[in-house]
């Protein structure tokens, strides 16, 4: 991982002080090893805070709707789930791609802290990783965890290649994976309906309405969102009562679907770990299903299932059952 | 001192529970917040930082003020005071566990609700609840009570509570604290003393060895109001904020409302709930908004912790280290970043 | 009912008066018929139609009115577009008296009063203007400028061009932004014509309008050799609660709501410069 975060330096080093670039949008080092915050960084002095780890798991790409439109270049660094975000918001419009410099790097799965402490970790100092073992140093001693364990719950399953190869790539060796992505989904398809139910009301309940699953997801694009628009009828800011909690994320699940790239940052950020991927990934298996399969972000072109027609399209019965 | 072995913790939950509402750190789907004890429940007293801090007893993040029933043109106005045991419970609360820093929260959280004009519904909530303080065993990297002056092995509250591998300790404060000693004496036995004083001893020392435990505030003083308002930081420093409402949220002193109307089959309810200055429509109004930036929501926020809070509240201060931002920030912004990017230095 | 701040009391509108295509004045008493309650000059209450909304307003008739209080509200929102469909008779909620009056009984005594207001500014300029003149002999020299856009955004034309033109020791001056037919008068903006009028700079002056025109009229009247610390001007953020809690109208160390919306000009230089 140091030797890609060097030639990521280097690279970014280069492209602001030869001027091809009017800025770079990486992360920066925290007070500890798992606190990188995502940056922009616009001299080459204030790259001495740069970092690259394995706690840097932020994607990075929403925030190019709003950068790419200052004045120049903007230079940005991808892990490959990242290059689906990035294709997708392209494909809508979102990002002028001509003002941005992609440069894809390796990922090698982003440590998840809230997972080290659960399984006992304190006061992490530093980490060491090497191939399926993770170090984490602290006064209190050294702590070694097995790293499918400690991953962010979107690096677990994650499969994804880089999708943006035009301007440059970072690699590093990177193991096999042979994963499910999903499995849960499945196994909350095994459930009763009353099973699921439950399931659901107890992680929902936990909603505090903080918005961070919005505002993270970069599928959630919209500039002004029917639950902030006071005309909307629906506009709310804490969850009046038990339907709610669920009406909200549900409308946002559907509202994403067919454009999330199941990139994961909306169970990364969300303050009380409700998996909200899950919703999305059934959609997307779901979508899979009914008019095979599909990847949004592969490309930044191209049709989409669920906004062109065809006539080999699902219909209703093909999902419900004739009706009678 | 009086004390309980750990054994028999769910006999004091369930004494308690007969007259009163115990509110006490529960974990549901894998995350601690304060709940209603019951038989079953799983009480996590050793949590830290439990997600949403107390403040939602007195303050939950949402509750009705009053109905409107309306017929023509006429309105009648409906208290609904006496049901806001919907909420939480009708009886006394006892809010059990509560860490130093979150005690200090709710002073923090008086100092607004209860001066003049005295907020009444927090005041009915605030005035019925016997708090139960917890003394931190083990602090983690993330708390920074101390540079608050708070001591995070002696809170103060109506009973102060040590938790060690063997017991409960039990010190009543006030005369709230000895009617709650009076109902649950069966069941404590006196001693502690020694080992309490160990375990204050044992987690000073772990407490002054924190990274942020020397965090330095002296730069963030009313007459430096201005110098922080424009200091040139702001920008880059909410560069990543993503304008949710985290930090709001889980925050023990956050105390920013909105209040709406909602339309039900039995009238017009009026409630409020929580609200964050970090949204963007926190300050929109018909013919404009005073903060049109990320960058100025986030100032906002930091400056009324910092400066604008302890201007008006003879200098105390409106953060009290207990550290949930920085644990929870999806981007890890927090302010112990901001306190030393703009001038405090952290000794560590 | 325990005495809450946030509940407010029942207000039946007995007249309503369309001053200009989108202001009207609401004339408002408690179901008793009998005012609802006391305030002061530059104070505000929280005017709500259930289930739509409330929002601030400043309460435009004088305390020295002991009948009934009126607002003028300008159309250009959720809750005033509502309230502008109703009729009288119509029952809304209010509360209050909120906020920091202007110092009427204070440092306005004895001293010649000069006021500026720019379109629906007049609001709440209207209550101290009709205060000073209840107690006119309280009060030195009394000047008053005001413009709007066109002669039929002129609040309150009425009063102006009968009662108070006819005010012992006071100078009335309207002003519109460009040519109209019918009008004979001033034609300028505010700002340039307190220039022209070469206002003596001894009095304590008040400004109500729009953000831009204070900006410049406050220049104007800097140029003139105004002292800043004699003049006034109210504040306008989003409030919900008025009484400090809620967080929204927080500026630097005050809350607009509580510590205002009356200012002076030297206690707005030490803000911050976000409102």
């Amino acid at each position: 991982m140091k030797d890609v975060e060097l030639k990521m330096l280097e690279r970014a080093k280069e492209l602001l002080a030869n001027g091809e670039v009017a800025r770079v949008v990486g992360w920066k080092k925290g007070d500890f090893c798992y606190d990188p915050s995502p940056a922009v960084f616009e001299t080459v002095e204030e790259l001495d805070e740069f970092v690259y780890d394995y706690f840097c798991g932020a994607n990075l790409s929403k925030y190019l709707i709003n950068i790419c439109k200052k004045e120049g270049k903007t230079a940005v660094f991808l892990k490959p789930c990242d290059t689906y975000s990035f294709n997708q918001l392209v494909k809508e419009h979102r990002i002028n791609r001509e003002n941005v410099y992609v440069i894809a790097v390796e990922c090698m799965a982003k440590l998840d802290i809230e997972k080290m402490k659960a399984q006992g970790a304190e006061f992490v100092m530093g980490v060491e990783v090497v191939d399926k073992e993770v170090k984490a140093f602290s006064p209190y001693g050294e702590k070694t965890f097995y790293k499918p364990d400690v991953v962010l719950t979107k690096c677990a399953t994650c499969e994804k290649t880089h999708q943006v190869k035009d301007e440059e790539i970072i690699l590093h060796e990177r193991p096999a994976r042979d994963v499910n992505r999903f499995a849960e989904v499945e196994a909350l398809e095994a459930m009763t309906e009353d099973e699921r139910f439950a399931f659901w009301r107890s992680q929902l309940s936990k909603c505090i309405r903080c918005n961070a699953c919005r505002n993270v997801c970069p599928a959630c694009s919209c500039v002004k969102c029917v639950f902030d628009n006071p005309n909307s009828g629906v506009a709310a800011k804490a969850n009046d009562d038990k339907f709610e909690e669920q009406l909200f994320h549900i409308i946002r699940a559907f509202h994403v679907a067919g454009r999330c790239t199941d990139c994961g940052e909306c169970s990364r950020v969300c303050p009380q770990n409700i998996p909200l991927h899950l919703l999305n990934r059934k959609y997307i298996k779901d979508i899979d299903g009914l008019y095979g399969e599909y990847q949004a972000g592969e490309t930044a072109d191209g049709k989409t299932p669920l906004t062109s027609y065809t006539e080999a399209d699902a219909e209703p019965k093909d999902v419900f059952g004739e009706v009678k | 001192m009086l004390k309980i072995s750990k054994e028999r913790l769910n006999e004091l939950y369930e004494k308690i529970s007969e007259i009163r509402c115990l509110y006490i750190p529960i974990k549901k789907a894998g995350e601690v917040n304060y709940a209603v004890w019951g038989e079953g429940k799983e009480v996590s007293l050793e949590t830290l930082k439990t997600v949403k801090s107390p403040k939602s007893a007195f303050f939950p993040q949402s509750e009705n003020l009053m109905k409107f029933k309306t017929e023509g043109k006429n309105i009648e106005i409906v208290d609904v005071r006496e049901k806001l045991g919907e909420k939480i419970d009708e009886r006394p609360l006892v809010l059990f566990g509560v860490k130093a820093c979150d005690y200090k929260a709710i002073e923090v959280l008086d100092k607004v609700f209860l001066s003049d004009p005295v907020d009444t519904y927090y005041q009915m909530r605030r005035e019925s609840t016997t708090i139960v303080t917890l003394a931190c065993g083990k602090p983690e990297e993330s708390c920074f009570c101390k540079a608050f002056g708070i001591d995070a092995t002696a809170p103060q509250g109506d009973v102060t509570t040590w938790l060690d591998e063997n017991n409960l300790y039990w010190q009543a404060n006030t005369e709230k604290g000895e009617a709650l000693t009076a109902l649950v004496k069966d069941l404590l036995v006196e001693g502690g003393e020694a080992e309490v004083a160990a375990q204050q001893e044992a987690v000073k020392v772990i407490i002054d060895n924190l990274p942020f435990s020397n965090l330095d505030l002296s730069k963030f003083k009313p007459e430096n109001l201005n110098e922080l308002f424009d200091a040139p930081e702001w920008e880059e420093m909410s560069e990543a904020c993503l304008g949710c409402g985290t930090c709001t949220f889980v925050c023990p002193t956050c105390q920013c409302f909105d209040i709406r109307d909602v339309k039900t089959r039995d009238g017009i309810i009026r409630f409020r709930c929580w609200d964050s200055c970090m949204y963007s429509d926190f300050t929109l109004m018909a013919h404009g908004n005073s903060r049109t930036t990320q960058m100025q929501r986030f100032r906002q926020r930091f400056m009324h912790k910092l400066v604008y809070y302890p201007s008006q509240n003879d200098g105390l201060y409106s953060c009290v280290g207990c550290g949930r931002c920085v644990n929870k920030c999806p981007q890890k912004l927090n302010i112990v970043k901001v306190v030393k990017k703009l001038g405090g230095k952290a000794n560590d | 009912m325990i005495e809450e701040t946030l509940i407010p009391k029942v207000g039946v509108i007995t007249d309503i008066r369309k001053d200009t295509p989108d202001v009207k004045t609401f004339r408002v008493v408690g179901t008793d018929g009998k005012k609802l309650f006391k305030h002061m000059p530059g104070q505000c209450a929280m005017v709500s139609i259930p289930g739509v909304g409330e929002c601030m307003f400043s309460i435009t008739s004088s305390p020295t009115n002991e009948e009934y209080m009126e607002f003028s509200i300008k159309k250009c929102g959720c809750v005033t577009e509502v309230l502008h469909a109703l009729e009288v008779g119509a029952q809304v909620t209010v509360r209050g008296p909120y906020g920091k009056n202007f110092p009427v009984e204070g440092d306005f005594k004895g001293k010649d009063l000069l006021f500026i207001a720019g379109g629906i500014g007049l609001a709440p300029l209207r209550s101290v203007i009709n205060y000073v003149r209840h107690y006119r002999e309280n009060y030195g020299k009394v000047v008053i400028v005001y413009g709007a856009r066109s002669k039929d955004d002129l609040v309150d034309i009425e009063e102006i061009q009968t009662e108070w033109v006819n005010e012992p020791n006071t100078e009335v001056y309207l002003t519109i932004d460009r040519p109209q037919e019918g009008w004979d008068g001033h034609v300028g903006f505010v700002p340039a014509y307190v220039k022209e009028l070469g206002l003596n700079p001894n009095m304590t002056a008040v400004l109500c309008g729009p953000p831009i025109m204070i900006k410049f009229t406050l220049a104007g009247l800097l140029e003139l050799g105004f002292d800043k610390s004699r003049v006034y001007t109210t504040l306008e953020l989003r409030m919900k609660c008025g009484v400090g809690k809620c967080g929204r109208c927080n500026v630097g160390d005050k809350f607009v709501c509580k510590d205002g919306p009356v200012f002076r000009m030297t206690e707005l230089d030490e803000l911050p410069d976000e409102y």
